[in-house]
């Protein structure tokens, strides 16, 4: 069972691990993997709870139900997973601040969340935008042949890779 | 109700599996993914590009035997180009999606756990907000509808399918032999 407790394994058993999950999740339970819509109706019952029915009456949460689902045990069942799988092989620990980030930005942690903060604002925004994310657009949807998909999946790059770089490139703390 | 719990239940398994998965292939660690985003490390293409041809060849066996429907979304130019360039800006700006940031939360990241998370259903409730005018606006530039590339291309589904799933497995061998 050496495999359970190795901390990495390779991408392409990954990724056939989850091309076949995605097999029997429409077998199963005629889902597509894709978790943000989740999310967004995660922000529905926080809003509800906050304002009340004026917030329930918008038109996107009519639309997109703020109620728990299929997709939104999805994600909680994402959450636990991750955590045995690390925890098997003894790669859970506790970070504010990745590595990587802190080599070329420094360790402090305000400056990191906010920058996340802002990434997950606008993550969280053109997600819904597009109707989808890396995994209901850029695993599920790219093969199920969607053109709608396939757009967004390489969008989904491009912004990516270019906010990356520019990032990096330009704001790095020396070297 | 007991076909929901049912369904919730199923939901539940199928996550605990996806997440697993996830965090055995690094993807629930910045690191790699903004290594990926650097064009330096292609870990995440590697697993996203395999999954698509097993997971799209299977499909449409079953779609064929009649055993599923499949469901591609609809879309536009103006929802999935714009809203997907966004997404992408927030990508590079967290190192996490919104799939892999709930595998780095059970991982134990905190810069996903309460930045990212945060930002994440701020985003979402502010598309609500905004959602009417968007959806009578820029959503309905250059729509296209559920279509697929099949349907686009008015071929069968495997004269895409193959192509495209020998095209990625020529992709992931130059990949690997530029050692990447």
């Amino acid at each position: 069972m050496a495999w359970l407790t190795a901390t990495r394994w390779s991408p392409y058993a990954v990724g056939i691990g989850i091309g076949i999950l995605s097999w029997f999740t429409w077998l199963i339970s005629s889902k597509p993997l894709g978790c943000s819509t989740s999310f967004a109706r995660t922000a529905g019952m926080i809003e509800k709870a906050l304002r009340g029915q004026s917030a329930a009456q918008r038109l996107y949460y009519q639309e997109v139900q703020p109620k728990v689902d299929w997709q939104w045990m999805l994600v909680l069942g994402m959450i636990i997973g991750a955590f045995f799988a690390a925890l098997l092989s003894g790669d859970f620990e506790l970070v504010w601040v990745p590595s990587r980030w802190a080599t070329a930005f420094g360790s402090a942690v305000g400056v990191r969340l906010i920058v996340a903060l802002i990434g997950g604002v606008l993550l969280g925004f053109g997600a819904r935008w597009a109707g989808g994310c890396t995994s209901g657009h850029g695993i599920s949807g790219t093969m199920q042949l969607a053109v709608s998909s396939w757009i967004s999946a390489i969008c989904f790059f491009i912004g990516g890779i270019v906010a990356a770089h520019l990032l990096y490139g330009l704001l790095a703390l020396g070297g | 109700m007991r076909n929901r719990t049912t369904q919730l239940l199923q939901g539940l398994g199928f996550g605990i599996l996806f997440g697993f998965l996830l965090q055995k292939g690094g993807v629930t660690n910045y690191n790699v993914i903004i290594a990926q985003l650097l064009l330096e490390d292609f870990t995440v293409l590697k697993i996203m590009l395999t999954a698509v041809v097993v997971g799209g060849l299977g499909l449409h066996v079953f779609q064929a035997l009649g055993w599923i429907t499949l469901n591609p979304k609809p879309g536009s130019w103006g929802r999935n180009a714009v809203g997907g360039l966004i997404f992408g800006v927030g990508f590079g700006l967290l190192g996490y999606c919104p799939g892999t940031i709930a595998g780095a939360i059970g991982n134990g990241y905190l810069d996903a756990a309460i930045g990212g998370l945060v930002g994440i259903l701020i985003g979402a409730a502010l598309l609500a907000a905004y959602y009417p005018g968007l959806k009578r606006g820029i959503f309905l530039q250059g729509n296209f509808g559920p279509q697929t590339l099949a349907q686009l291309l008015k071929v069968s589904p495997w004269a895409v399918l193959i192509p495209l799933s020998t095209l990625i497995l020529l992709l992931l061998y130059i990949l690997e032999r530029a050692g990447l």
